[in-house]
């Protein structure tokens, strides 16, 4: 998983009608000293998560192991909040 | 696989809900001479590695496998703590 901030939504009325429901936020990457990196993708939420909050994305077919996502065309998912990220190890 | 060394730790409350009993570590990727490659991912640790440990990790859909769970959107999880490591090609 990666560690990203929601910084946006979209709205989609013409889309697949698998997607249907689907909330659709834009998640942008961040690294341990929480910048912003490059890339950002859109996901769709499966927790509740809002603008603002610092989230983990899943990537890959492993976006579709949810309620929300199963069997539809969808590869990256909100999964978690962060509460704390505690980086213990300097590597 | 892909080697690693856990190099903290993520606490997240609201979370997916076959996710509830599980530890979520940052671990950085590295290489056979244990060189940093890339940028550190998260994992869900169903082993119950310590920070610092030498471990290995599964990506993708197969991340799911290591937990008793059947549906978890999870894309690594570690698999694995490294006793040693005996490389002759650097």
């Amino acid at each position: 998983m990666f560690l990203g901030k929601v910084i946006g939504t979209v709205w989609s009325t013409r889309k697949d009608e698998k997607l249907i429901g689907s909330k659709f936020l834009i998640v942008k990457e961040l690294d341990l000293e929480n910048n912003f990196k490059t890339d950002f993708v859109v996901a769709v939420d499966s927790v509740g998560a809002g603008v603002g909050e610092i989230v983990l994305c899943a990537t890959g077919s492993s976006a579709r192991q949810t309620n929300q996502t199963k069997d539809k065309p969808v590869d990256a998912v909100i999964m978690a909040i962060v509460d704390k990220l505690d980086v213990s190890v300097k590597s | 696989m892909i080697l690693g060394k856990v190099i903290g730790t993520i606490w997240a409350t609201r979370k997916y809900e076959t996710l509830n009993s599980y530890k979520m570590q940052l671990v950085q990727p590295l290489n056979s001479q244990q060189q940093k490659i890339g940028e550190p991912i998260i994992a869900v640790d169903t082993i119950g590695a310590g920070p610092g440990e030498l471990i290995f990790y599964a990506t993708s859909s197969e991340a799911v496998i290591a937990m008793e769970v059947d549906m978890a959107p999870v894309d690594a999880s570690i698999v694995g703590i490294v006793d040693s490591i005996y490389s002759e090609i650097n």
